[in-house]
């Protein structure tokens, strides 16, 4: 047999092939996919259907309108592997209603989401309270004899570590609106997909 | 039709629609001053002029299926001969072109829009909330309507006819239980990215979400299944929705779009003209490939020494068979096809190689995991092409072509992607290949050459007619092939009969195999094979079946003989579930549950629906009952008595690999 055109498999038996790598088996992390579609019924359901049914498992989503009357944003967060998110990212594309899909994850952005926290606090231990809460630039925004609330801003890890220290009060009520970001500097995401 | 008293209005609100869900809705033709787009539609409560000026007799209803030889009919297929020469110059007429003076309803728009958009056969079935559409079918004999037995039937006709004609199929059920019918085929054709515009009536909009008769949520039901759906409550949207819907459904991917109507839709005065653009600014295919990744894919060719074309679906779909043969012409890469690539290169083409995957050929698969080069057109690595994927054509790196950007890398990760039409990505890459002697791969040809040899000269493959004393499955659809000289079109049911159609009819025009694919639908044959004889009346069609998949939609025989459409059934009766009980066999211990079944006595079947009939159980009925089922004029049905317990081999038994091929243990017959 000619080199050229030789069966690799022919290959001394000992040499067991390559494994041929499965998409979407790599390395697990956050990601935020920010994501522009039409403003018309039922596109949340068709985004929220199609990451259901292709598996993919949404961690946060923030829907709300944008400057343009007709186009709707959203802020999806959710983990896996750059593959299986692109992968996504592409999915999410084949739906009519969507514009844009854009993975910000390590662009320079600013990222926020926001948290109301409804701590059990008295008169005992408020003040050790409203410390954390400023430490965090938190603000306290509803105040009773036996609890308050505090309005936290800030990256989902800040939010979390505030959380953590506050648990220890004993949280009554936990609600938080999911990440939403935006990216630095002059460059729009929305710019793209003027109409 | 009902009297005068009983006609509502087109413009009769919701209230009063709501009360007669259930009855023949709106004799369309009772009001005034109907030209399309004048929007004077205030006085649609008085009778038409002839009945305003009392007593004259109603007009006669136009018949949408006259006699044949009547002139009526005459008039009709000039019609459909018209459209079908230029869709893009045909005149739709208007109401009044068509004599009529009522006013234009949602449902005309949606039987102009059908045919603006080149639909010329609408397989349905009517119901209590679609009735309107039906009142005004009538008015427009260009539309030929087909009514089917069961919405499934419809929704597999109108995709047998998209894959036959390359035009996108058109089906259409009521609301509630004629919608959840639809839904099988409708996913059928998703998986199988067949162009299809599914089009459902449902209740009048008050009632939505108030579970009033015969409503369900079918646009949040075919959600996942389809390309796009639409719910449609306004008539005025009608023109716009169905434009975009065919645009959708044809560009790009084919798929199904699905289109919900009220009733009130239907009913109430539509305004509305046909669009003169679409505004779909999510929806932009990308057609060209990238021209450097193209210019990357050359490189990789050039740099191959065995190299190997997988054609998938994408190439017939795009119609780049000729592409595909130049570039394996010019490339000397042998070419070798999945399931729905089937016929995508004439199989007596000496480089082309045959049918990949899990019951494709043991050469094929060979071939595949020894290649260092695929070259993966329209295709998308399905888990049936690839088995264990670590362990799929581990020497192998991988251009991938194909229309939608989520098939590249979904299940295996590629070297070079190219997102693009096949045909015109292949047009930009042949000028950039260079012209192979076949001399340098004069090796590599030859070891596959022997794999074939030995791959074709099994003892089980073509081991003549018999089997266990009865016919054998592939000698009848090789036989089949024969006779219709490899240019008709072969529909495959599901299961054991598809796969034997795969591997032995021979195909060698582009379409002429027609199969359930991704979603493997069994029931899929007959219907199928019914639209895809009505979107190529010039080529013969055969339906090749199983009894078990045959029973399943049984029912659309009586639609073959009322439309006298000339399908020819192959039913392969083996008395079983072929492909369970092999399953059974091989991967379950040989556990036989449920997968014997008892068929009807077939020729009392064909005889009660009117149908010729044959039987053949030995090898010289075989050609004799194919040749009286061609002579018939109309559909026919031959049942093959095949041996009960033959199996489909190789068989790559799942979660292992294409180098893992069951076959069979045979002893060579005694002499």
């Amino acid at each position: 047999m000619t080199p050229t055109g030789s069966n690799p498999q022919a290959g001394p038996a000992h040499t067991a092939p390559p494994a041929r790598p499965l998409p979407g088996k790599g390395e697990q992390h956050r990601h935020v996919l920010v994501t522009i579609v039409l403003n018309r019924p039922g596109v949340l359901n068709r985004v929220a259907s199609l990451m259901r049914a292709r598996n993919f498992n949404i961690e946060t989503l923030a829907v709300s309108h944008t400057d343009q009357p007709e186009v709707s944003r959203m802020t999806i967060t959710l983990r896996g592997d750059d593959v299986a998110v692109e992968q996504a990212a592409k999915q999410l594309y084949r739906l009519i209603d969507v514009l844009k899909v854009q993975d910000v994850t390590s662009d320079p952005i600013v990222e926020h989401e926001i948290a109301l926290i409804k701590v059990r606090a008295d008169e005992r231990n408020r003040g050790e309270v409203l410390t954390i809460a400023e430490m965090y630039k938190a603000r306290v925004v509803d105040l009773a004899a036996e609890s308050l609330i505090v309005e936290a801003t800030g990256t989902e890890s800040e939010v979390d570590a505030l959380i953590a220290l506050l648990r220890g009060f004993g949280i009554k009520e936990l609600v938080r609106s999911g990440t939403v970001v935006m990216s630095r500097g002059a460059g729009s995401i929305e710019e793209a997909v003027k109409r | 039709m009902g009297t005068r008293d009983d006609v509502p209005t087109p413009l009769a609100g919701p209230g009063r629609t709501a009360t007669d869900a259930g009855r023949p809705g709106p004799a369309g033709h009772s009001s005034a001053n109907g030209s399309s787009a004048n929007g004077s539609s205030a006085n649609g409560s008085t009778a038409d002029g002839r009945a305003a000026a009392g007593g004259s007799p109603p007009r006669e209803r136009i018949n949408h299926m006259p006699g044949a030889g009547t002139a009526r009919a005459e008039e009709i297929s000039a019609g459909r001969r018209e459209m079908l020469a230029d869709t893009r110059r045909l005149q739709i007429k208007s109401l009044a072109e068509r004599g009529l003076t009522r006013p234009r309803i949602g449902a005309d728009a949606v039987c102009e829009s059908l045919l603006h958009q080149g639909a010329d056969v609408v397989f349905g079935f009517p119901g209590g909330v679609l009735l309107p559409l039906y009142d005004v079918l009538g008015d427009y004999p260009e539309l030929r309507h087909i009514l089917v037995r069961h919405e499934q039937g419809a929704a597999h006709a109108a995709d047998g006819y998209a894959r036959a004609s390359g035009k996108v199929g058109v089906c259409m059920g009521t609301s509630g239980p004629g919608a959840t019918n639809l839904v099988t085929g409708i996913g059928n054709a998703m998986l199988d990215s067949v162009p299809m515009v599914a089009i459902t009536a449902n209740v009048v909009s008050s009632l939505l979400g108030k579970d009033a008769f015969q409503e369900i949520d079918i646009t949040g039901i075919t959600l996942p299944c389809t390309k796009h759906n639409y719910l449609v409550r306004d008539p005025n949207d009608i023109p716009r929705v169905f434009a975009e819907a065919f645009h959708i459904a044809a560009t790009g991917r084919p798929g199904p779009v699905h289109i919900d109507l009220t009733k009130d839709a239907l009913m109430g005065v539509c305004t509305a003209e046909q669009p003169d653009k679409l505004d779909l600014p999510g929806f932009k295919p990308n057609l060209d490939g990238n021209y450097r990744q193209i210019k990357l894919a050359a490189q990789e060719i050039a740099a191959a020494q065995r190299p190997v074309i997988l054609a998938g679906h994408g190439v017939l779909i795009s119609d780049a068979v000729d592409e595909l043969r130049e570039l394996a012409e010019k490339a000397q890469i042998p070419v070798a096809h999945t399931l729905l690539g089937v016929s995508a290169m004439d199989e007596t083409h000496p480089l082309s190689l045959g049918w990949v995957g899990m019951h494709g050929w043991k050469h094929v698969n060979k071939t595949i995991q020894s290649s260092d080069l695929i070259i993966a057109l329209g295709m998308r690595f399905d888990d049936r092409v690839t088995g264990h994927v670590p362990t799929f054509a581990p020497y192998a790196r991988i251009v991938h072509v194909d229309i939608d950007p989520a098939e590249i890398g979904k299940n295996v990760a590629v070297e070079v992607p190219i997102v693009g039409d096949a045909k015109r990505v292949l047009r930009a890459l042949i000028p950039q290949v260079a012209p192979v002697d076949p001399q340098t791969r004069a090796a590599y040809f030859a070891e596959i050459a022997a794999w074939r040899t030995e791959s074709e000269r099994t003892p089980w493959h073509g081991s003549g007619a018999w089997r266990n004393g009865q016919l054998s499955a592939d000698y009848v659809v090789s036989r089949i092939g024969e006779a219709t000289g490899h240019d008709a079109t072969i529909v495959a049911d599901v299961g054991q009969n598809q796969m034997w159609v795969a591997r032995y009819t021979g195909f060698r025009r582009p379409n002429s195999h027609i199969s359930s694919g991704g979603l493997g639908t069994m029931g899929f044959g007959v219907p199928a094979a019914m639209g895809a004889a009505v979107g190529r009346p010039d080529k013969e069609t055969w339906a090749i079946v199983g009894d078990g998949g045959f029973q399943m939609t049984v029912q659309e025989l009586m639609t073959l003989v009322q439309d006298h459409i000339p399908v020819r059934i192959a039913l392969l009766d083996n008395h079983k579930l072929g492909m369970i009980r092999q399953w059974q066999e091989l991967v379950y211990a040989g556990n036989y549950h449920s997968s014997h079944l008892l068929g009807p006595d077939w020729m009392k079947l064909a005889e009660a629906y009117g149908i010729p009939g044959f039987t053949a159980t030995t090898p010289e009925e075989v050609d004799t009952a194919i040749a009286a089922a061609r002579a018939v004029d109309g559909p026919a049905l031959v049942n093959f008595q095949i041996a009960e317990e033959q199996n489909v081999f190789p068989m790559m038994p799942a979660g292992k690999g294409l180098s893992d091929l069951l076959e069979e243990q045979f002893e060579e017959p005694k002499q």
